[in-house]
């Protein structure tokens, strides 16, 4: 690998830059399989291609604990929380939001495929231009006054969530020269424990921008990759009103499993 | 990913950063506020976000997860709503421009007789792939936290990075540093 770069947010780099070492750490990856090691599911906290990670990722090994009886429960949100309009990011008092109207659908489960049902569910995303609300994004595309990006939801008995929104636009940043964002909504999620916790962002399926994004490639693991990409679903699209997306949300298994089985509510 | 998802072990969805642009989306008003500032066994938790060369980090985002001060663990939603009354356990906070978070919530019993009462802890932020996972114990509990299996087994440079200090005004103060000399003790959780 080149040198390491010393200022986390330098736009130096070239995009060819970039793309060589996310190569360079994904054939490190497929060796790594090849001698037998086992799948790498998770995201790697360091991955030098995105470059604000450099200062920012533990050096140590995590330290593995058993959970503790508050690490094996989870905060509760309920309907006292979120109002159900809060799934519509489409609409607002003045006007609809442009774009490319989508029906964004999937369901919330744990390892076992159970649903986890009564759960917080919140994201957040650009506009159709690409452009954040967020006072920091300098990006010189237009703002949509009907479209906040933001959006809430509690998911069902059968851990589903459905959001109405628009198709988000790929946006520049400033990770290296011409660096661009594929298209993606950012989702935060609780599961049934405070360790299932999970903030990741749902991806485009197609998207050009894949194989030079480091942010999406810090994922070493293809299979691990493509589980962040939604699918189109036909069957979802609602006849000249909006495109249908699924994706589900799995959350790694936890002891709660156990301790929610038990089933007592007390 | 399909539908046949019923007793079936399913990959994980992986992680990705919270981004720079969380800022208008997670954090909300009152969420800092665990139990309101006025309350009288209120006290205030605070301190930084520190990157691996010593600055604090202007974009990351705190959760705090925890018992009452009788160690009971709350099942009330409420926590985008606060009442004044309902005591969720549950806070959020965004760091300010230098990196300093602050928190107003009362300091927990313990859940288990005996047991070293912590306050659990998430964090998100810019450039942070995944979030991280560690604990805030209590400095006045000496002997539960000498019993602890998880302060127990580590060095005591490791172990002050999970203990809270109090400072001069009776303030909780817990530093976190993400990465060099002074790194917090991160989680991995056994399944």
């Amino acid at each position: 690998m080149p040198q390491t770069p010393v200022s986390s947010d330098s736009a130096q780099d070239s995009q060819d830059t970039i793309t060589r070492e996310i190569n360079q750490l994904h054939a490190d990856y497929a060796e790594r399989r090849a001698a037998g090691a086992p799948a790498e599911d998770e995201v790697a906290l360091d991955f030098a291609p995105y470059r604000s990670s450099i200062l920012r990722h533990p050096t140590k090994d995590p330290r593995h604990v058993d959970p503790e009886l508050i690490e094996l429960t989870s905060p509760a949100f309920g309907h006292t929380d979120v109002g159900p309009i809060e799934s519509d990011l489409t609409i607002s008092e003045r006007g609809e939001a442009l774009g490319e109207r989508m029906i964004l659908e999937g369901r919330l489960l744990d390892a076992d495929g159970r649903p986890v049902s009564g759960q917080l569910i919140e994201v957040w995303q650009a506009n159709a231009a690409g452009r954040y609300i967020h006072k920091r994004d300098q990006h010189p595309a237009p703002l949509d006054p009907n479209f906040t990006g933001t959006g809430r939801c509690i998911t069902d008995s059968e851990g589903r969530y459905r959001f109405i929104t628009i198709k988000p636009g790929p946006y520049p940043w400033k990770n290296h020269m011409n660096a661009w964002r594929p298209a993606h909504i950012h989702f935060s999620v609780f599961g049934n424990a405070f360790t299932q916790r999970l903030v990741t962002q749902m991806y485009f399926p197609g998207d050009p921008l894949f194989p030079l994004d480091p942010i999406y490639n810090s994922i070493v693991d293809q299979d691990a990759r493509d589980r962040l990409v939604a699918e189109y679903d036909h069957e979802l699209s609602s006849p000249e009103w909006a495109l249908g997306y699924r994706w589900n949300i799995v959350l790694n298994g936890s002891k709660s499993t156990w301790f929610e089985a038990e089933g007592d509510e007390a | 990913m399909n539908e046949e998802t019923s007793r079936v072990a399913l990959k994980p969805t992986a992680g990705q950063t919270v981004g720079p642009f969380f800022g208008y989306a997670l954090p909300y008003e009152g969420g800092p506020e665990v139990v309101p500032p006025y309350r009288a066994d209120a006290v205030l938790l605070h301190g930084v976000v520190y990157d691996g060369a010593g600055a604090g980090i202007p974009d990351a985002l705190l959760e705090i997860w925890q018992a009452d001060a009788s160690g009971r663990i709350s099942k009330e939603p409420g926590s985008f709503n606060r009442d004044a009354r309902t005591f969720t356990g549950f806070g959020r906070a965004a760091t300010d421009a230098v990196g300093h978070y602050q928190f107003s919530t009362v300091v927990p019993g313990p859940v288990t007789e005996g047991g070293a009462p912590f306050i659990a802890v998430t964090i998100f932020a810019r450039g942070l792939l995944d979030n991280l996972y560690t604990r805030i114990y209590l400095p006045e509990n000496e002997d539960a936290n000498a019993r602890d299996p998880l302060l127990a087994s580590l060095s005591d440079a490791e172990r002050a990075t999970l203990i809270a200090v109090r400072d001069e005004d009776g303030n909780l103060r817990h530093d976190i540093h993400l990465q060099g000399e002074k790194e917090t003790v991160f989680l991995e959780f056994r399944r």
